[in-house]
């Protein structure tokens, strides 16, 4: 070895960094354009920077208002966390032990990920129509026909929609700690238990204390998926929008940078949502660390 | 300290999973204050009987009685027994002060007094400086006497090791080994100590249980273990000795007290073999025979009498005993 580097390594090198620039080159593209000056158009070159688009971006595009997308992705994107960490976690721990039937519901929420997209979102969506129907049906034999008038759908952001972005999380959700868990040494809730802990302080002081960081990867991805998820809520989504769909259809009829400002605001609310997990993690270490 | 209501008895003890028995109906009684080993390869049954005792697999049928009480439903934190796991099972989250004071928390102790009572018991143990590290900060032994306290922080009647040894290098072994005896007898309650070893066994035990395929095979202390072996199994799996038929009988004879010769013996029972190989050990030599009916069959000779008149491999050997030295098996 005399420290040179084989051909092979500037070949892979060279493909990594085009495999990066491919990755991150489009974000940072849109990322610059957002600064593009009042008189610059949606490609380059940047005609002067300034926050122009920004400032339009919050005065509202057309008819649209962006401000209140963002807060009900936000929302649905909390809430979907929220029920994937809850409903993964808890569907791992009793996977644990001999679950009957436990085969079959592992298949049946796996297969909702090898099930396209768009499909799901259909079923969903038509499913809802059914629902509507069979209510209408009930208030006009029951005779209220106030609530016939004013009933519309019961499709909406926190009912179809919001099952639909779980078709999407909690597969990921339950994959991820079932591989946490076939890596959990059991013999830590046998210790527990040997010194007195009951089986929810044995989850409480031992189990989730282990596996936290896994549940924090668990939130974070459920996070990420909701907020940018387009496929599955674009047929379910009710009267209201996501920001991503909103989003979808404002490259149709929006030729301004405003698209790239709000490119850049969603992208950095990702980032802000990652930071604030990890922060949150690394403090729960630092404070069970000092403990004691 | 010793308690003479702390005796654990076993009575015809099952443990059946599905189809396969892995202990079968065994009866055991450990007196109070004595480090009892349970000794046998790895399948026999000797970690499920441990584990029966601690309370984390239920009994298929008989029972487990500690002291006057009947322990064999109990939950385990309610038997008087304390286990201290293989690879000790510190919790790696906690620091070791919280690892000891974890069943004073799960009882709702206040902080202080569990974390005195705590820094009490690892003072004891020698490792009171060590209260704020956090257990991969230890090394194998120092996880062991942690591993200890936290076991003595619920006051058990009997302690309840499985392999502890396992999981420290060979030299290191061999003291921790010697702690826990230390211990044991500083402590003056049962330990019940599962093993594969047999040095492990011998160096420790009052009584030693040697199982095989979910029975016991034998119940000794180790000088009366190893001369005079219940079955060919327990000699076989102790080592030292050889098993061989002799007037229809299996018999079995303790290596070290065979001997070797170039011209056969005119009294006394021997059999004609070769050695097969010859391996120095340093006090001793073991020198390998070859017989077509005997397995396993060697000798040791001490170090002066090998080198007075060394064996080469491939020589034809007379391997002799005296009569007393001969023990029928079962």
């Amino acid at each position: 070895m005399d420290g040179k580097r084989s051909p092979g390594f500037y070949a892979l090198a060279a493909f990594f960094g085009l495999f990066l620039l491919f990755l991150y080159g489009p974000t940072i593209t849109i990322f610059v354009l957002s600064f593009q000056g009042p008189e610059g158009g949606l490609t380059f070159p940047l005609n002067g920077l300034s926050l122009h688009w920004f400032h339009e971006l919050f005065k509202g595009i057309g008819v649209i208002d962006i401000g209140s997308a963002l807060l009900r992705s936000f929302k649905l994107g909390l809430l979907v966390t929220t029920l994937t960490v809850l409903l993964a976690v808890s569907a791992a721990l009793a996977f644990r032990k001999s679950l009957r039937g436990g085969g079959a519901l592992f298949y049946v929420t796996v297969a909702s990920l090898i099930m396209p997209s768009i499909i799901v979102s259909l079923g969903i969506g038509l499913s809802f129509r059914l629902l509507d129907g069979a209510f209408k049906h009930f208030f006009e034999w029951a005779g209220w026909l106030d609530l016939l008038d004013s009933f519309n759908t019961s499709m909406g952001l926190y009912t179809s929609a919001l099952g639909a972005q779980l078709t999407w999380t909690l597969p990921f959700g339950l994959l991820i700690m079932f591989a946490v868990f076939n890596r959990f040494n059991a013999a830590y809730e046998e210790a527990a238990r040997d010194l007195g802990a009951t089986p929810w302080q044995t989850l409480r002081h031992v189990v989730l204390p282990l596996i936290g960081p896994a549940v924090v990867g668990v939130a974070m991805f459920g996070f990420t998926l909701s907020w940018d998820e387009i496929a599955r809520s674009s047929q379910a989504i009710g009267d209201l929008n996501t920001l991503p769909l909103e989003l979808q259809g404002l490259t149709t009829t929006v030729t301004t940078p405003v698209i790239y400002a709000l490119g850049t605001i969603t992208t950095l609310v990702s980032f802000v949502v990652v930071a604030l997990a990890l922060g949150l993690a690394a403090l729960g270490r630092r404070r069970t660390g000092r403990r004691g | 300290m010793a308690h003479k209501a702390s005796e654990l008895e076993l009575i015809k003890l099952s443990k059946r999973y599905g189809q396969v028995t892995a202990v079968d109906a065994i009866d055991l009684s450990i007196p109070s204050g004595s480090y009892c080993c349970l000794l046998g390869p790895s399948g026999c049954g000797k970690t499920s009987t441990l584990r029966m005792i601690a309370g984390h697999e239920t009994a298929s049928d008989g029972d487990i009685l500690l002291g006057d009480r009947n322990i064999t439903l109990l939950p385990a934190a309610e038997r008087g027994t304390a286990m201290m796991f293989q690879s000790y099972a510190l919790f790696p989250h906690l620091s070791v002060l919280d690892n000891v004071a974890f069943s004073l928390k799960m009882k709702g102790v206040p902080t202080a007094e569990r974390h005195g009572r705590a820094q009490a018991l690892l003072e004891r143990v020698a490792m009171g400086q060590y209260a704020r590290r956090k257990p991969s900060e230890l090394s194998g032994g120092q996880q062991q006497r942690v591993a200890l306290a936290r076991a003595l922080i619920t006051e058990p009647r009997v302690l309840l090791l499985d392999e502890p040894l396992s999981a420290l290098d060979p030299f290191l072994r061999i003291r921790m080994r010697a702690e826990l005896k230390r211990w044991q007898s500083e402590l003056g309650f049962s330990f019940v100590h599962v093993t594969h070893s047999q040095e492990e066994a011998m160096a420790l035990a009052d009584q030693v249980v040697v199982m095989n395929a979910g029975r016991i095979e034998q119940v000794a202390t180790p000088h009366t273990l190893f001369n005079a072996p219940a079955s060919e199994f327990v000699a076989r799996f102790i080592g030292g000795h050889n098993v061989l038929e002799a007037g229809g009988q299996k018999i079995s004879v303790r290596a070290d007290r065979m001997r070797l010769a170039r011209t056969a013996p005119t009294e006394g029972a021997s059999v004609a073999a070769q050695v097969a190989a010859v391996e120095y050990q340093g006090t001793y030599v073991l020198v390998e025979l070859a017989h077509a009916a005997i397995s396993e069959f060697s000798v040791v000779v001490p170090e002066q009498e090998f080198f007075a008149a060394p064996w080469q491999a491939g020589e034809s050997v007379h391997v002799s005993w005296a009569s007393a030295d001969a023990h029928a098996l079962a």
